[in-house]
């Protein structure tokens, strides 16, 4: 009897958990992430000769409704064409019986990996407003994510920010759907439980709202993303989650409307968050050209003190100018 | 706000108040009404000719360069009509120039391009 060497028994172990694309165009090449419902492996597309992400969902019980669900939805999502969403390129299903995804490999970091390699708050700010645009995308076409976090933003390696992982992804209007529904598609890295029950917690608990922490599915809205970015923008200000401190403790050079922008995204009360993701991009925007923010109602001195920190050279030639008057006047009198 | 109409503004406002610090100096405080009006008009020139100077090209160290140079000219005709104090006149006015041809640059709308 021929004994196996323990190389080639885990290399069968590892091989075997992986996914069988047989009678598909992809190619298995690697994997990439693992999570609580699925994993997303790195696949090349035969016909196209470009690598692919491919997510599989790994529950063990997959019921018909649960595969006729995936599909629509992914061809739902596959719709939502923005340069800052992930593409779904195919969708179908493994010889096992198991609902795969084909989307964009994102070359790239994600953007908790941009932020500990960028110090500038203007350039993460600038990140985040694409982020914003991608959301209030998907919100214009009926689609909430319920799982924004900087682990699920990435940075590609030319600068552009794409929103991944709408694996647990909610639609919302018949615009898009017959139904008010949930995307349950697998998902990688991330903690999400398998069921969309009302009282089932989905997403991830840091980034994740009041309402949707207390499982209040039926009660998700656009608002809550909204607040999911005020947590992101919360991380991008001080390189921490959420949490009970205010960002200015955390960080004393984030200013008075940065911060209020973020505590306004996350306010409890969905009533007086932003009312939808362009309109947080706008006073980010605003924030990152030195005018006034919605979210904060500034005094006359910081009104002066944004306007002399926005125009300081002209302010400096100006002072310029009158510092030289000043001494004129004086020698001319001596 | 038009670039040039920000010259003129900013122009009018400097040289009233570089005409108004003669008043400082008591052997011309007689004729200030005179050095006000002729600062103003001198500033408001300078600030057309660089507001349309903004107007066209579309450079900050250009539009500085063309402000100091026209606030010099300019002030420097004014001194040789005064015959005198070619320092004290010229050199603000420069500066007034350069303070110009700075904001017209930073600031201002900038003419849309033609349609086709």
């Amino acid at each position: 009897m021929k004994w196996l060497s323990d190389s080639k028994v885990s290399h069968l172990r590892a091989v075997v958990g992986n996914p069988d694309f047989s009678g598909t165009k992809y190619t298995f090449v690697k994997e990439l992430a693992r999570g609580g419902m699925g994993a997303v492996y790195l696949a090349e597309d035969t016909e196209l000769n470009r690598q692919v992400a491919i997510k599989v969902l790994s529950t063990p019980e997959i019921t018909e409704d649960l595969r006729r669900r995936m599909i629509r939805e992914a061809q739902i999502i596959a719709r939502l064409e923005h340069p800052g969403i992930v593409p779904v390129h195919d969708v179908g299903v493994l010889p096992d019986g198991r609902v795969f995804y084909a989307m964009k490999f994102v070359r790239g970091v994600r953007l908790d990996e941009y932020a500990a390699n960028t110090t500038s708050t203007r350039e993460r700010l600038r990140k985040f407003q694409a982020v914003c645009d991608a959301v209030a995308f998907a919100h214009a076409h009926g689609v909430i994510h319920r799982d924004l976090k900087p682990q699920n933003i990435m940075i590609g390696s030319f600068g552009e920010v794409l929103v991944l992982d709408w694996g647990v992804a909610k639609i919302l209007r018949a615009e898009v759907s017959s139904e008010a529904d949930t995307l349950m598609l697998p998902a990688a890295g991330t903690n999400k439980a398998g069921d969309t029950a009302h009282g089932t917690v989905i997403g991830t608990r840091q980034y994740m709202s009041p309402e949707q922490a207390r499982g209040e599915i039926d009660q998700l809205d656009e608002r809550s993303d909204i607040y999911s970015l005020g947590a992101v923008f919360y991380f991008l200000l001080t390189d921490q989650a959420p949490n009970d401190e205010r960002p200015r403790t955390l960080n004393p050079k984030v200013t008075k409307p940065a911060e209020a922008i973020c505590l306004k995204a996350m306010a409890r009360d969905r009533a007086s968050r932003y009312a939808g993701a362009g309109k947080m991009s706008a006073d980010v925007s605003r924030l990152l050209d030195a005018e006034p923010v919605s979210a904060y109602r500034e005094n006359a001195y910081e009104k002066v003190s944004r306007w002399v920190g926005k125009n300081r050279f002209l302010v400096l030639l100006v002072l310029a100018y009158l510092l030289m008057r000043i001494f004129f006047i004086f020698t001319s009198r001596s | 706000m038009s670039k040039p109409l920000i010259g003129v503004i900013l122009g009018a406002v400097l040289g009233a108040i570089d005409g108004l610090t003669a008043w400082f100096t008591p052997a011309v405080r007689d004729q200030l009404a005179g050095i006000v009006f002729g600062s103003t008009v001198k500033g408001i020139i300078a600030g057309i000719a660089i507001g349309f100077f903004a107007k066209k090209f579309h450079s900050l160290p250009l539009g500085i360069l063309f402000g100091l140079l026209v606030g010099a000219f300019l002030a420097f005709l004014i001194a040789l009509m005064q015959g005198g104090y070619y320092f004290e006149i010229v050199l603000p006015g420069t500066l007034v120039g350069l303070i110009v041809g700075f904001a017209t640059q930073k600031y201002g709308k900038s003419p849309s391009p033609a349609s086709s």
